[in-house]
């Protein structure tokens, strides 16, 4: 598997775009006799050549259950999955016994909030949350306080989509949970995690970080950042769907009860009753995405190798080059919410065509073979702030370029044209 | 763009630019009911008078979505203004039978019925005909059927108000 996860091509030097696309097979096709224009990795990355390989070698040579067999087959699976755990904490600069996998980033949220947050959270207490969340840090929230009668504060938004932290120091007095996004999945927004995590800190709270849009587009460090959990996806960063990633300080997930119960987390099970098993494997219950990890560690490898601080160098450079250019063929008639200056945000711009729904902006973007998600993003709460009910979203990775985003110009003057009073 | 010119005919972005019954009604006596798209955020909300003959009186439509939802409810509204709750119903099926959508029913001896059989073939849709288009984007149907399934929830809790004639 070594083999087929080192890149084709060496992008350390220059950004070579052209390379990267022709190690991702789907971007290789044509709609309708057109380049297909992926503008929806937010929603979930492509994956490149050697992230499938590396799942279907493990298939074709080394599958078998994790953790049981003493067969060389069962010790190479094992060997591969607790491989790519090494690779994603060494990744965000954690300790390999503080990475979890799980189904999702939705997953990873639902066991802080079932596991800690049932142990933790009762009447009288409370967790802050910000506008700017996505429904998989708001709902798990929502409902363990139905359940347990705790408060939810939000931190609101400044006009230029940043978070308004003029009332930090009210809002997190007595709450027991900050849990914010690192990037917001709507306006870019790239949020203070370090700041806010010292001022919960301070406040005696700790401190979620929802990772998603983060983790797959600059580098991240746990311990720099000052989180307590992070959670963040497989999919979003070139891997596999169905693999998420929890990551807790060691003495945090240590003290916590485990979330789902089965096989692979217990040290005992009698009729009396069971006893837990350290962590990770506490919050593993059942066979593992397996293969789906290795896929993982693969994209990982792949990320490595071309270098997060490149990445996050081209995305704000061709967001810049995306925010200019639309400006320019578009003027008053486009409007992209969030901060303005390419430094501030990552690479996603919720696109707000004047006189055109979201939904009929989306349907002329197909027809030029551009692919960008119409909708709420699953970030409501947001969208009422906005004032929308829909955006059309282009979200931009390291396999797009500024052709990209001329069809993106092109076909938005197309909607433009086609929808005129 | 020729696929976009059999989604979008000429009918339905006149009813997305000028929508028919636009507005609310008093409620009650209307019966105010709200659509939701989930997926997409879009909303209708409907205001329906059924008057003591059976008959959709008046109706008006607030909300937002896209040219798809806001002209489908902009033509439902048009055509379904005058007529029965039994003529209600069958337009409601008609125009779920244009979108490839057929209800069945569970007969007494257990049968399943194609409920769409028992609608008029002759029902005359008019101009919600134009929307034929939409079913060759299956993302986009659920679009065209949201005021439909909304006007079918407002005649239900009209039905429900309104007690049986013996």
């Amino acid at each position: 598997m070594s083999d087929s996860s080192n890149p084709a091509a060496d992008h350390t030097s220059t950004f070579d775009v052209a390379a990267i696309r022709a190690d991702f097979p789907i971007l290789q096709q044509q709609q309708g006799g057109k380049r297909l224009v992926f503008l929806d990795s937010g929603a979930s990355s492509q994956r490149p050549r050697q992230v499938i390989d590396a799942m279907t070698d493990l298939y074709e040579t080394s599958y078998a259950n994790v953790h049981r067999g003493v067969y060389q087959l069962a010790e190479r699976s094992t060997s591969a999955y607790e491989g790519a755990r090494s690779s994603v904490a060494r990744f965000i600069g954690a300790a390999t016994d503080e990475i979890i996998f799980t189904k999702n980033a939705t997953e990873a949220i639902n066991l802080v909030a079932r596991s800690w947050g049932g142990a933790n959270l009762g009447s009288g207490d409370a967790v802050v949350l910000t506008l700017l969340e996505h429904h998989a840090n708001i709902v798990p929230w929502q409902m363990l306080a139905q359940e347990k009668g705790f408060e939810i504060r939000w931190i609101g938004l400044t006009d230029d989509g940043q978070l308004d932290l003029s009332n930090l120091d009210l809002l997190l007095d007595g709450a027991k949970l900050l849990a914010f996004t690192a990037m917001s999945n709507v306006l870019g927004t790239l949020t203070p995690v370090r700041q806010l995590a010292d001022a919960a800190h301070a406040a005696g709270a700790l401190v979620l970080v929802d990772a998603c849009q983060s983790v797959p587009h600059q580098p991240t460090d746990v311990i720099a950042l000052g989180a307590d959990f992070m959670a963040f996806s497989g999919h979003k960063m070139l891997g596999p769907s169905g693999i998420g990633v929890l990551w807790g300080r060691a003495e945090l997930l240590d003290a916590m009860p485990p979330f789902l119960g089965g096989g692979g987390m217990i040290l005992n099970v009698t009729t009396d009753g069971f006893t837990t098993d350290v962590s990770p494997q506490k919050f593993e219950a059942g066979t593992p995405p397996i293969a789906e990890a290795v896929g993982l560690g693969a994209a990982v490898a792949y990320l490595e190798n071309i270098g997060m601080d490149a990445i996050r160098r081209h995305e704000v450079e061709l967001t810049g080059y995306a925010l200019r250019t639309l400006r320019e063929r578009l003027g008053d008639d486009l409007m992209i919410p969030g901060p303005a200056e390419p430094a501030a945000r990552g690479g996603v711009l919720s696109l707000d065509l004047a006189g055109v729904h979201a939904h009929d902006v989306s349907q002329v973007l197909d027809e030029a073979a551009v692919c960008v998600r119409p909708g709420h993003h699953c970030a409501k709460p947001l969208m009422k702030h906005l004032g929308v009910t829909a955006t059309a979203r282009a979200s931009l990775y390291l396999y797009n370029d500024t052709d990209d985003i001329d069809a993106l110009a092109d076909a938005l003057v197309a909607a433009r044209d086609f929808f005129a009073l | 763009m020729a696929g976009l010119e059999d989604l979008y005919r000429e009918i339905i972005l006149d009813h997305y630019r000028s929508p028919r019954n636009k507005g609310e009604l008093e409620s009650p006596p209307a019966h105010r009911v709200e659509g939701f798209n989930p997926l997409c955020g879009d909303e209708i909300v409907l205001y329906v008078n059924v008057d003591d003959r059976g008959v959709v009186s008046d109706i008006k439509i607030g909300g937002q979505g896209c040219s798809i939802s806001q002209s489908a409810a902009s033509m439902m509204s048009a055509s379904v203004k005058g007529k029965s709750i039994a003529e209600a119903r069958g337009l409601i099926r008609a125009f779920k039978a244009m979108m490839s959508i057929h209800e069945t029913e569970i007969g007494g001896d257990g049968t399943e019925a194609e409920a769409d059989e028992a609608a008029p073939d002759e029902l005359d849709l008019g101009d919600l005909e134009a929307l034929v288009g939409v079913v060759k984007f299956p993302a986009r149907i659920k679009c065209a059927t949201l005021a439909f399934n909304t006007l079918a929830q407002a005649i239900d809790d009209a039905q429900a108000d309104t007690p049986p004639a013996d």
